[in-house]
């Protein structure tokens, strides 16, 4: 058996390989809801009402995927240069750290200004998190994986230490989490009576600007000619390092920015458990969209529905909610191999 | 005709003993026919030619016989058996050994490890190295091919590696060996070494085939030559019964008439390196102390074995890296720092040996290909915006005027074929009227009309006023394009030397650096500066 | 001072870095036998907490702690087969799918803990391995208990240390693995299968990882939590760097890095609480970066490491 690059690849086939994915990887779980011992249609129809079944799922949704959308634009700007960063969990909790820490009382501003203010330093943490692993990278070769992967935990046990300490919430009845952000450093809420926020228009907005830079910009043009052949890229005259170096602002920032859009626009405070893995969600989400931007934007809504989804289903069925987990890491799989479908054909021989 | 030895098989016919049969092998890639129907016989004791351009499926052949690609149609017989298809381990196990182009050994592991890997039953529960070793030194001592069997392959030369590679085939008990272009990296003597070993081998009845597109050894190492083209058998000669003049029609099928170099003036320089140094990053002299001028109107050759400072002169020349010491002056100007992009401001136009690696980014579409090495100048980008219009006009031009078939301006380049990969390269960079052409290794494998197509350009750049710094490891290129030629070795570069004042013989031993004794009548007081 | 030294001559903190040693022991050999075949494995931090959970669930399920061991190494091995399928014969990158493998395994092993026990406020326990002192040597005072009333899982994996260093170095199949990881094409062009030997590599070397997740459940604790292998696969790939990818630095390695951690654990007590626990709890990770810093530069690595080999592509 061998693989043969496909000379063209249809706009179809780029659209159809996530759905196909998709429905691989749902169909490999219902062999685990049947175990569970849930009836599988039934099973996935509530997921899929607890997703988008009323105006309460779908706020639901979309809330959870705004800050999978910024992951997700991580995962993907880094992956493009091919900086393999799996730090965007630990990045979004620097970002979120700096949201409190500047939101939460220190600085005494307008809303105009301290809002503004207090994302930019969510995004910037996060970019500077980054940019220690790139900095070893591009200086001394070393595997920017595992230095994201080992920040991640280091840096989850900073903020437990300044949630313990430094920045512990004095009326927070002894539980480690931070003093809330002041009201000035809120994000909008989009729509009356839901919990969804104005970092989902941040993100959509990200989502498409990123997109227009990648196809039309000589940083897309840069971005993209290092992440497919570096030694080409550095000999046409391009910084590689220079391009990895801003590559890791902008992915660490995406991340750093999640974080600070989830402090100020859902929970008002920083708490252990803020993500849920959005940080590893959005690699999944990264992949699934193919590294496109604006792809980035279905993807996450996908995986949030999957996750909003489940907790419904599972309160109704007995399937651990864990299934939506399940599907997510399946659904990467399954796309990788989607993926490679659309780039080669199978061939005897 | 090949003499019968005392001691061989001889058929019922007469002639001696028919051990490997070809028949009807079609290959296909893609749209692109490599091998149609082609059909070879190998005799014991024979040595077979392979003659052909590059392209024309030689080294796919080669590939199926040995079991790395799985043919089409048609199949392999060795000693009267078929092989399974597209399994080395069969084609191993009948006898065949295989001396691959680029070298298929571990750096990191020992000869005697690259030797012995896969020769014993995988699950023994130990491996039998005192032995392994024994078997080595004596077959090196049999056949004149000494090797150390601790060393490290990372610390053998070209030629020991070559060794090693026919050791292996031999320690497998090869009763067949192939050997693709086998003095591509090797110097003249080498050259002449490895085919005294052929004779040895023939001698003790292998039956050995080794492709090549160099008339010249065809006839001193060949019994049978058999010409591939276009993926066609055109013929099969006996070597004593044919002469070049039909050989190189056979091999052409057409007239191609290699571009002439006329004697030109040379004019001002526009290159100098004086005490050039540039160590690698474990503090190796890859370049050692390095002075060279190049003028405009002139071709300067580098030849020399391959891993002697060429890739470190073309990356210095290239402005991916600086020299520790020394001055690099261009136009007059020196040159600071490792800048690429600097460079190609500067006028210098640069083909890099690697055409996948680093020429061109395979990914990417040919228009942003172009573009690569000046999408920051006004006329491809505005205020950080790409004017992907115009630049897609641009390639358009590009691939007019430099007749690159089969692209589009969004064609991918990684679907181009080598030739039309390298004229994407030359289009890139000549278009702008260079002042200096750093060509390194241009034409390593490009069929016949790709080569001459780029020698022509280059020449063209030359009468424009252009200086040429030519690298290659193909002495053939540069004695046909170079107005004045040095050799490297181990990151020393001889005095320069006009083409017509040196011979192969003295190119070779400067090649295996052997300097003392050839340089000595050199001209311009060469000994001060190689001592 | 004083209370360092005595520390550091103690058998109990001797006895604590064996313990403390076996899981990146076994999970960096397991590493260190795919990557020796030229493929990394990320899925090592998911394939550990299968183990864990898997082992465990089979013995709370009834059956013996030997088989709780062999269940975790199968379902190691099959993850495994999962990473290698893709990243072998398919050729897919190496990274993400290792990823997808690691968010996979933990992901089915919380999954199916919850389905078993549907809410255990309280994880439910089971009986561990116990220390099984050798006679006569467990005598020896400092070493002798150190070395030798460890359990059994630690005594399995000293002695794989040195079966995996005899495979690799002494055995044919060890020199076509090593071969496999240098250069494919030579190893193909000496009639070898690149593929078998490789998914072969990282099926073995995932069920050592299996392995290395079950001791976390079987013998260091007696229940399975969440999020219970914290990082120790990620801390073994940086082990594997920083052993030069040979099995008995890897020892070294895993050893250093226990005797390190066992120290913060009663520095951590002695202190007293003076300064934050999370700071202490930091060091192996940040230990883990300055080890990968300081030696990536002269890492003697397999050179086909994460680089996919296609038979015949061109």
């Amino acid at each position: 058996m061998l693989l043969e690059p496909r000379t063209h690849v249809p706009a179809l086939a780029r659209i159809l390989a996530p759905l196909g994915a998709v429905a691989a990887a749902l169909a490999l779980c219902a062999l685990l809801v049947a175990w569970a011992g849930a009836p599988v249609l039934r099973a996935y129809g509530l997921l899929l009402e607890g997703a988008v079944g009323s105006r309460f799922a779908l706020t639901e949704t979309l809330t959870r995927a705004t800050p999978l959308i910024l992951t997700g634009l991580a995962a993907a700007v880094a992956f493009r240069a091919k900086l393999w960063n799996i730090g965007a969990e630990g990045q979004l909790y620097m970002g979120a750290l700096a949201a409190v820490a500047l939101g939460g009382g220190l600085l005494d501003l307008p809303a105009w200004l301290l809002l503004p203010l207090v994302l930019l330093a969510g995004a910037a943490a996060g970019g500077v998190t980054l940019l220690g692993p790139a900095v070893l990278k591009v200086r001394f070769g070393v595997d920017e994986v595992v230095t994201t992967l080992l920040l991640n935990f280091v840096i989850l046990l900073f903020v437990s230490m300044l949630l313990e300490g430094a920045l512990k919430d004095p009326m927070g009845m002894g539980w480690p989490q931070s003093a809330p952000v002041l009201p000035e450093a809120e994000l909008p809420k989009l729509l009356e009576r839901t919990r969804l926020h104005a970092g989902l228009a941040i993100a959509l907005v990200l989502a498409l600007a990123l997109w227009l830079i990648d196809a039309r910009t000589v940083w897309g043009y840069e971005n993209r000619a290092v992440g497919a052949n570096p030694r080409a890229a550095a000999f046409a005259g391009i910084s590689v390092t220079r391009v990895m170096l801003r590559t890791a602002l902008l992915s660490g920032g995406l991340a750093g920015l999640a974080g600070a859009a989830e402090v100020t626009g859902l929970r008002g405070y920083l708490t252990l458990d803020l993500s849920p893995g959005f940080g590893y969600a959005g690699i999944v989400v990264a992949m699934l969209a193919q590294l496109h931007p604006v792809g980035a934007v279905g993807a996450a809504v996908f995986i949030a529905g999957l996750f909003v989804g489940a907790d419904a289903m599972s309160r109704a069925m007995p399937v651990p909610n864990y299934i939506a987990d399940v599907l997510v890491a399946a659904s990467l799989l399954c796309m990788l191999v989607a993926g490679l479908l659309t780039r080669y054909r199978l061939r005897r021989g | 005709m090949t003499a019968v030895r005392p001691g061989m098989t001889e058929q019922a016919g007469g002639g001696p003993k028919r051990v490997l049969r070809l028949a009807g092998i079609t290959k296909r890639f893609g749209p692109l026919l490599a091998n149609d129907a082609i059909s070879l016989d190998l005799h014991e004791g024979e040595v077979l030619a392979l003659l052909g351009e590059n392209g024309a499926g030689k080294t796919t052949l080669m590939n199926i016989l040995f079991g790395h690609y799985m043919a089409d149609e048609g199949y392999v017989e060795a000693f009267g058996r078929r092989l399974a298809p597209a399994s080395p381990k069969a084609a191993l196990a009948a006898g065949i050994g295989m001396v691959h182009q680029h070298f298929t050994l571990a750096d990191n592991l020992s000869v005697l490890d690259n030797v012995v890997v896969g020769t014993e039953s995988l699950w023994r529960p130990w491996s039998d190295r005192g032995a392994g070793r024994r078997r080595l030194l004596e077959l090196g001592t049999r056949f004149g091919l000494k090797v150390d069997p601790d060393a490290q392959v990372a610390s053998l030369s070209v030629g020991e590696r070559q060794r090693v590679e026919i050791l292996k085939a031999l320690y497998r008990d090869a009763r067949i060996l192939i050997l693709d272009e086998p003095t591509a990296v090797l110097t003249p003597q080498e050259s002449a070494g490895l085919f005294e070993t052929l004779r040895r081998l023939t001698a003790d009845g292998l039956a050995v085939v080794f492709i090549s597109h160099k008339m010249h050894e065809v006839f001193s190492a060949s019994d049978t030559v058999a010409v591939l083209r276009g993926g066609r058998l055109v013929a099969t000669r006996r070597t004593a019964e044919t002469d070049r003049a039909e050989l190189a029609e056979l091999m052409v099928g057409r007239a191609v008439k290699p571009p002439t170099s006329a004697p030109m003036a040379a004019g001002e320089p526009v290159l100098a390196l004086s005490g050039v140094t540039v160590r690698s990053e474990d503090g190796r002299a890859l370049l050692d102390r390095l002075d060279l001028t190049i003028l405009r109107h002139q071709v300067i050759g580098i030849a020399g074995v391959s891993g002697n400072g060429q890739a470190a002169l073309a990356e210095l020349v290239s402005g991916l890296v600086a020299p520790e010491s020394g001055t690099v002056t261009l136009l007059n100007a020196p040159v600071e720092g490792a800048d690429p992009a600097g460079m190609v401001r500067r006028g210098v136009a640069r083909i890099p040996e690697d055409r996948h690696a680093t020429g061109l980014v395979g990914g990417m579409a040919v228009w942003e290909n172009l573009i690569a090495e000046r999408y920051r100048d006004p006329a491809f980008s505005r205020f950080g915006v790409l004017r992907r219009g115009v630049a897609r006009r641009h390639a358009e031009e590009v691939i007019r005027a430099f007749d690159v078939r089969g692209a589009g301006p969004d064609t991918r380049t990684q679907l181009l074929s080598g030739g039309n990969m390298q004229k994407l390269i030359l289009g890139r960079t000549l278009a702008h009227g260079p002042h200096l052409i750093l060509a390194s290794q241009p034409t390593r494998g490009l069929d016949i009309g790709a080569v001459s197509y780029v020698h022509g350009r280059l020449l063209e750049a030359r009468a424009a006023g252009a200086g040429v710094l030519l690298i290659s490891e193909d002495l053939d290129e540069i004695l046909a394009l170079s107005d004045m030629l040095a050799v490297i070795h181990h990151g020393r570069l001889t005095p320069l030397m006009p083409r017509e004042s040196v011979s192969i013989q003295q190119l070779g031993l400067l090649m295996a650096g052997q300097w003392e004794g050839v340089l000595d009548g050199a001209p311009h007081g060469a000994r001060e500066t190689v001592s | 001072m004083a209370e360092i030294f005595d520390l550091l001559v103690s058998a109990a903190f001797w006895t604590a870095t064996l313990r403390i040693a076996t899981p990146y022991i076994l999970g960096t050999l397991g590493e260190l036998v795919c990557e020796r075949a030229g493929v990394l494995n990320l899925g090592i931090e998911g394939i550990m907490t299968l183990g864990a959970m898997a082992g465990w669930m089979a013995v709370y399920q009834g059956a013996d702690l030997w088989t709780g061991v062999a269940v975790a190494a199968l379902c190691g091995g099959l993850l495994g087969l999962l990473h290698a399928g893709l990243t072998v014969p398919l050729g897919l990158s190496q990274h993400v799918a290792g990823i997808g493998v690691t968010l996979l395994g933990t992901s089915l092993s919380y999954f199916v803990y919850r389905l078993v026990l549907p809410q255990a406020s309280t994880p439910p326990t089971i009986e561990p391995f116990q220390p099984l002192p050798i006679p006569g040597l467990s005598d020896i005072p400092v070493l002798g208990p150190a070395l030798f009333s460890q359990t059994a899982l630690t005594y399995l994996a000293l002695l794989l240390v040195g079966l995996v260093a005899y495979v690799l170095y002494r055995t044919p199949v060890g020199l076509a693995l090593r071969m496999v990881g240098e250069n494919p094409a030579a190893a193909e062009a000496q009639g070898l299968s690149v593929t078998g030997l490789r998914v072969g590599a990282v099926v073995a070397g995932s069920a050592l990882m299996g392995l290395a997740g079950s001791f976390l459940t079987l013998s260091a604790f007696n229940a399975f939590f969440f999020n219970m292998v914290n990082g120790r696969g990620w801390i073994c790939i940086a082990l594997v760097v920083f052993a030069s990818w040979q099995p008995g630095k890897a020892l070294l390695g895993a050893l250093l890095f226990a005797a390190f951690d066992a120290f913060q654990l009663r520095l951590q007590q002695i202190t007293g609480g003076v300064l934050p626990y999370q700071l202490f709890l930091m060091l192996p990770y940040l230990l883990s970066i300055l080890a990968l810093v300081l030696m990536s530069r002269r890492a003697a690595y397999p050179r086909a490491l994460m680089i996919p080999y296609r038979k015949g592509e061109r």
